[in-house]
């Protein structure tokens, strides 16, 4: 790991990594996702691909779609087979004379063939997985991929370093590194096995042509953005009148979900004054002292269930509905990507249409350029419907695993809490002093 | 629906008003040293309660307008008081009810009377004038209908207790309350009890400056204070828990005006989201009944609340009775030894009379044997007060203390029967809670 990236300056603002981006908001920014989302071997001024080499990107891409969607089927009468886990954890300090971070550990185990080993254990920090998403995105515009947790934001008292902020990121971390491994397109992705087999980042992030296509390219969606697709098909538009929708109740649950822990909170520390008073009085009585103490340790049991019902909500409901919060940012950028595509192609076919036929070779390269986007159109296309699909199917079984998960911790505490007064009401049943064989006088 | 309070039964008080053979010299406690005008007010005849042989509620209330002491138009609440003697008829039936109506103040002038008729008894408390400790969502409203609800049984408690009473259930004016509607404030006014009342001033004063009050009543106080404290804090706590738990519950409502509209997005889980929307209302609506229901824990507590003002104003009585007797037993002293001085003639307390007569010459023997005469009519005087005061004070002494030792059995009984009360209804929650997660799982499962 190195101390601060080596960078020029221009390049470090492109790429966001500032030491402190820590401290701003992740990834709302439209433009900088617009910019990356153009395909990497789509390119301006400093060429580095050839046209040709175009096609041949754009039509593996096709072709890659169609062997994952074969596997698919053929995984479909089981369930498919994970063939590579990770996990995310021990998060450890690391100190410079600069900053000061958090890096995890991160583990794979993998059967696959195109690894070298079977296991592997590397150190990341919260910016190499930005990267990797970065990477990730680049590679695959109009797949969903899975949100990172946000950047620290100053809020309140919640410090940058307190365990509970570095527990809930490293689960959302281990989450998205998960879901990523156990995505077809995704978990063959390059960027992912460098990710988790290369020991030192620093290099390989340095490296690439992404930097120059990003450049260019930004510079190109920004004209087309002017434009807005045209033609958008009906599906689509179902699709983002979805994700509008979707962001909207998401955000309303989570707001809802965060109320009810704020609430639940404030009844536990009421709860704390509350329940001492009971065994106070019982120091006052003699004959009440021993109910009165009975119900002070029904309250301190209840509480403590309560304490627990509040941790699964922090731990489990909370952080799922968050991260379908941030999913839903994803579906906006990624249908909003697919729509710069087509509008690229739009663009193209109006020059094409417009131009007149003044040189052959002009017009001939117009109409391969015109082709080529026209694929990736239905490439881009192909793949956000198939991964909209998968995403749908993982939304519903994640959401209601966390709601059944939360129902049944909740009706788990009523029954526990049933229990301590029930046992108490028994305990009360033969009041001391009372004997039921007649030979004791009655007080 | 009507909540009856809890009544002992007629056995029970029967033990607890002590036997009459165990009294020394074996009179009947009610019958000694009572000032005439409280012999009067006794029923002669049986020893057992009224409530053993007359039943009483508090069964209905109503609004009524009317003016008050200013002259002014004013609403105000008045309580359907029913009696009925249990004995049966001819026919076997019971008798049909007799009824009138009192306003809250009448039941507060009755207590006042009883309290100053017998000071030696911890006289049930009425149920509160004003709405206090209430978490937000209770109206601290007096004419809301859910307070004048349970002042009504708070109100039937007082006269049950009361009726109950070994002492207290014999009073005549307290019979009067249950049977005459109009002339019982006349018949109240009449026995002067507002005049007997101790200034406060003087009752203050004795607690400060007596000097041998009963260990035991010290203690009483001491326990008095205490209990106050304690009750009152838990009412206060009990209260900021009920607004929490409110909130907790009605924030779920939210869910369920969330799951509704997502329902509507979802082909597939929309009907398991719908269903599980309805049951997040419900689990926000389930609070109001919880908590009223709570309301009733409250107010065995806020009896006991401020059951230990009665038992602090028991406690005073006896530090003023005692400090009396001293006063009278000083009075006595000083008296006794001015004649000592007077028959001896040597001074040993200062006084004027010895000053002037040792500059100005004794006086002559006439004089001072008129002056003798009249130390010794005093001092023979204040000797009976001295065994006035000090029969008055062993006679509350001996009420007191037994009185003293029901209250604290009843006090055992009834805060244990409020706590198991207080259980039955934690697990009335609980179930309900069971019952409300478990039908919401399904809903979710059926996503």
């Amino acid at each position: 790991m190195s101390a601060a990236p080596v960078l020029s300056g221009d390049l470090e603002e492109d790429l966001d990594l500032e030491e402190d981006e820590d401290l701003e908001v992740f990834s709302k920014n439209p433009s900088l996702a617009v910019g990356s989302s153009v395909s990497s071997s789509v390119v301006q001024g400093a060429l580095v691909h050839s046209p040709g080499a175009l096609v041949r990107s754009s039509g593996s891409m096709v072709n890659q779609y169609g062997l994952e969607e074969e596997e698919e089927e053929e995984a479909r009468g089981g369930v498919p087979t994970k063939d590579l886990f990770v996990t995310v954890d021990h998060p450890e300090s690391h100190v410079t004379a600069i900053e000061t971070f958090i890096v995890y550990r991160v583990l794979a185990r993998t059967t696959r063939g195109d690894f070298d080993s079977s296991e592997y254990e590397v150190h990341r920090r919260y910016q190499d997985f930005l990267w990797l998403r970065g990477k990730l995105e680049e590679a695959h515009p109009t797949l969903i991929i899975h949100p990172l947790p946000e950047k620290f934001v100053m809020k309140g008292l919640v410090e940058r370093f307190s365990e509970d902020f570095i527990e809930t990121r490293r689960r959302a971390l281990q989450t998205f590194l998960s879901k990523t491994a156990e995505h077809q397109l995704l978990s063959r992705s390059p960027q992912l096995k460098v990710f988790l087999t290369e020991q030192d980042l620093t290099a390989i992030k340095k490296q690439g042509p992404s930097f120059l296509s990003r450049m260019g390219d930004s510079v190109r969606a920004a004209a087309i953005a002017v434009r807005g697709v045209r033609a958008r098909p009906q599906e689509f538009g179902a699709m983002q009148d979805y994700a509008d929708e979707f962001s909207c109740k998401m955000s309303a649950l989570d707001k809802v979900t965060q109320r009810i822990i704020k609430e639940q909170n404030e009844y536990l520390e009421e709860l704390s004054q509350y329940r001492p008073l009971y065994s106070q009085w019982a120091e006052l009585e003699v004959d009440l002292s021993e109910p009165l103490r009975g119900v002070a340790g029904c309250l301190d049991l209840c509480g403590r269930e309560t304490e627990e019902q509040l941790r699964h909500l922090t731990e489990v409901l909370q952080p799922t509905l968050h991260q379908y919060l941030l999913c839903s940012d994803t579906l906006k950028t990624v249908l909003r990507r697919r729509d710069h595509i087509q509008a690229e192609f739009e663009a193209k076919n109006d020059a094409l249409a417009s131009s007149a036929a003044s040189k052959k070779g002009d017009l001939e390269t117009l109409k391969e350029e015109a082709a080529g986007l026209e694929e990736r159109v239905e490439a881009a296309n192909s793949a956000l419907k198939g991964d909209w699909a998968r995403w749908g199917d993982a939304m519903r079984t994640d959401l209601r695993e966390a709601l059944v998960s939360t129902a049944d911790k909740n009706q788990d505490y009523y029954e526990k809490c049933l229990a301590v007064w029930e046992t108490f009401l028994l305990s009360q049943k033969t009041p001391p002093g009372q004997e039921e064989d007649g030979l004791r006088p009655t007080k | 629906m009507r909540r009856t309070s809890p009544t002992p039964t007629a056995g029970r008080m029967a033990e607890d008003g002590g036997d009459p053979s165990e009294r020394p010299g074996g009179s009947d406690p009610m019958e000694d040293p009572l000032e005439d005008h409280q012999r009067t007010t006794v029923m002669v005849g049986s020893t057992s309660a009224l409530s053993s042989r007359l039943e009483v509620s508090v069964a209905e209330t109503e609004k009524r307008n009317g003016k008050n002491a200013m002259n002014m138009q004013e609403t105000f609440t008045v309580y359907l008081v029913e009696t009925r003697p249990m004995e049966l008829l001819a026919d076997g039936r019971l008798p049909a009810p007799d009824s009138l109506w009192r306003r809250y103040s009448e039941f507060d002038i009755l207590r006042s009377y009883l309290l100053v008729t017998y000071p030696a008894i911890v006289v049930s408390p009425l149920p509160e004038k004003r709405a206090e400790f209430v978490w937000h969502k209770l109206s601290a409203d007096n004419m809301d209908p859910d307070f004048v609800e349970r002042r009504r049984v708070g109100l039937e408690n007082f006269l049950q207790r009361v009726t109950s009473h070994p002492v207290l259930s014999h009073d005549n004016i307290l019979y009067q309350f249950l049977t005459e509607e109009h002339g019982w404030k006349e018949a109240v006014y009449d026995t002067g009890f507002q005049d007997k009342a101790d200034s406060r001033l003087r009752a203050l004063s004795a607690t400060f400056r007596v000097r041998n009050p009963d260990k035991r009543f010290v203690e009483m106080k001491h326990y008095s204070d205490e209990l106050q404290s304690h009750t009152s804090q838990l009412l206060r706590a009990r209260a900021r828990v009920a607004d929490r738990l409110y909130g907790v519950y009605k924030v779920h409502g939210n869910y369920g005006r969330v799951f509704s509209e997502w329902s509507v997005l979802e082909k597939q889980m929309g009907d398991g989201l719908q269903s599980a929307g309805h049951h997040m209302d419900a689990y926000a609506a389930s609070i109001d009944d919880i908590l009223e229901e709570a309301e009733h824990y409250g107010d065995q507590l806020k009896e006991y609340l401020f059951y230990a003002e009665a038992l602090r104003a028991v406690c005073r009585k006896h530090e003023l009775s005692q400090y009396e007797l001293e006063l009278a037993g000083q009075d006595l002293l000083s008296k006794k030894q001015q004649r000592e001085e007077l028959a001896t003639g040597s001074v040993r307390t200062f006084s004027l009379k010895g000053m002037t007569s040792k500059l100005f010459g004794q006086e002559a023997p006439e004089q001072r044997e008129a002056r003798l005469h009249l130390l010794e009519e005093q001092i023979s005087e204040g000797e009976q007060a001295v065994e006035e005061r000090r029969s008055e004070c062993q006679v509350h002494v001996g009420g007191a203390w037994v009185d003293v030792q029901r209250f604290r059995q009843q006090k055992d009984r009834d805060i244990r029967e409020a706590l198991i009360g207080y259980a039955l209804m934690q697990i009335s929650m609980c179930k309900k809670g069971v019952q409300m997660w478990s039908n919401t799982k399904e809903c979710f499962l059926k996503m």
